[in-house]
């Protein structure tokens, strides 16, 4: 989607705010919820692709004004309540509706670690042909999704040249949506700086973007 | 920053009833507190009445939770990623194998799990100069650097860092030559990308644990060289 999220190129952010000696978590609220979100995902009820979208949803406003945790924490709401998982009643009281039943958490402290160590990859063994190779011309296609889609407004209906073959990995666009994993070449497609912004940038520059089989055409 | 643009943000922000987006410009030292303490008062109980719900529910289990954020606050970090870039400093083969398979060769040292399954290292050199930023989240290799800054994942940083590399990187106090070539890394997939920083004149003499000490995240990111020891910390 045409989303506030989608920030590559846009101006009057303002200037990069830095922070000496940087804490992990600011307050122990935003551990929490950042450990919430993960403990959560061990359900497997959704994938990352659908997480990345429900913070996509998130009104253009607001999600500015949020700070990066609090948004996390509202996609964590709004995920358990799609699933139905809990009940908007249980999420205002911050108590289990009575009588209904106990879940066996399936992520304990002793998998932490596990977990930790075996994340679940997103390529896959899929025995898929690439349509590109590297060093060949492509054209990324011009698409105005309002799904979730990772081929970002900057990038699109632009002429760049495929740098690396990443190897085969599950498509954001479908399976963000339920809609199956759509397995296909994701490649490192690189793109002169000027094509993307013209004489302003510095001839020599470029950005690398990975992009998917989907996203592209041959130029 | 326009005065008009700053008072917009003002009361926009104060129309939203919360204080606290990134894109003010003030000190640094009141920064953080803008930006962090001034949240909505009632997250923190917001985020405790979830996990008393979800833990209530069996959804969640509490001591989980808490070796999740141990892990996180101290068992992960930049000091990965310094120990992995001072040995390719030090190895040849090593240094080839990372920039050739960069997840395999990580893995070496026992880093890998969440957000580093697909690493690709790029290398900086006189003339090549890399960056890495998710504009369209906050991608980022957590087995080897960590939770992103804060600034990583702001809008500032996001917008800008494709747009205008060497604006930004000035304003880290990095002025490229203009004969250096700027590559940006969009982390756009499930691919996530460390920068293998120079290796600093002066550092003939020194340790593999010496260089790792001398390694920094904003390098391993693209924001900063590497200093020079005698440099007193400035490259």
């Amino acid at each position: 989607m045409n989303g506030i999220h989608d920030m590559g190129g846009m101006h009057g952010m303002g200037p990069i705010q830095f922070e000496k000696d940087e804490p992990v978590f600011h307050a122990p609220w935003e551990g929490r919820s950042f450990v919430l979100n993960l403990a959560v995902a061990a359900w497997n009820k959704w994938n990352i692709d659908a997480r990345r979208y429900q913070i996509e949803l998130i009104p253009p406003a607001d999600y500015l004004r949020m700070s990066y945790y609090e948004r996390w924490t509202e996609r964590l709401v709004q995920l358990l309540l799609k699933s139905g998982v809990v009940t908007k009643e249980e999420i205002k009281n911050g108590r289990a509706a009575p009588g209904s039943p106990k879940a066996t958490p399936p992520l304990t402290a002793d998998k932490v670690h596990g977990v930790f160590g075996s994340a679940g990859p997103a390529s896959r063994a899929a025995p898929v042909t690439p349509r590109f190779k590297v060093g060949q011309r492509v054209h990324t296609r011009n698409i105005n999704p309002t799904g979730h889609t990772r081929l970002p407004r900057y990038a699109r209906g632009k002429l760049g040249t495929v740098y690396l073959d990443h190897g085969v990995y599950v498509f954001p666009d479908t399976n963000a949506h339920f809609l199956g994993e759509k397995p296909q070449h994701v490649y490192s497609v690189r793109f002169a700086a000027r094509e993307l912004w013209g004489e302003q940038a510095a001839p020599q520059d470029s950005v690398y973007v990975d992009m998917w089989d989907d996203y592209l055409e041959p130029a | 920053m326009s005065t008009t643009r700053r008072d917009f943000l003002t009361s926009a922000m104060t129309a939203a009833g919360a204080a606290a987006t990134s894109t003010l410009s003030h000190p640094e030292d009141s920064e953080h507190h803008r930006e962090h303490q001034a949240v909505p008062s009632d997250l923190s109980l917001r985020v405790k009445s979830l996990e008393s719900l979800l833990v209530e529910k069996g959804l969640v289990d509490r001591s989980a939770l808490d070796a999740l954020v141990d892990t996180y606050e101290h068992k992960v970090g930049p000091r990965n990623g310094a120990k992995v870039i001072a040995h390719a400093w030090v190895d040849p083969a090593y240094k080839s194998r990372l920039l050739a398979d960069a997840t395999n060769t990580i893995a070496e040292f026992g880093y890998g799990g969440k957000q580093g399954e697909h690493i690709v290292v790029v290398e900086n050199t006189a003339k090549v100069h890399n960056l890495i930023v998710c504009t369209l989240c906050s991608c980022y290799p957590w087995s080897v650097l960590g939770l992103p800054p804060v600034w990583y994942k702001s809008a500032p940083y996001r917008s800008r860092a494709v747009i205008e590399p060497r604006g930004v990187l000035r304003e880290f106090g990095l002025e490229l030559a203009e004969d250096v070539e700027v590559r940006v890394w969009d982390s756009t997939a499930e691919l996530r990308y460390l920068v293998l920083p120079e290796r600093p004149s002066g550092t003939e003499n020194l340790s593999e644990e010496q260089l790792a000490a001398l390694i920094t995240r904003d390098a391993m990111v693209g924001v900063a060289k590497v200093a020079s020891p005698e440099m007193g910390g400035k490259p």
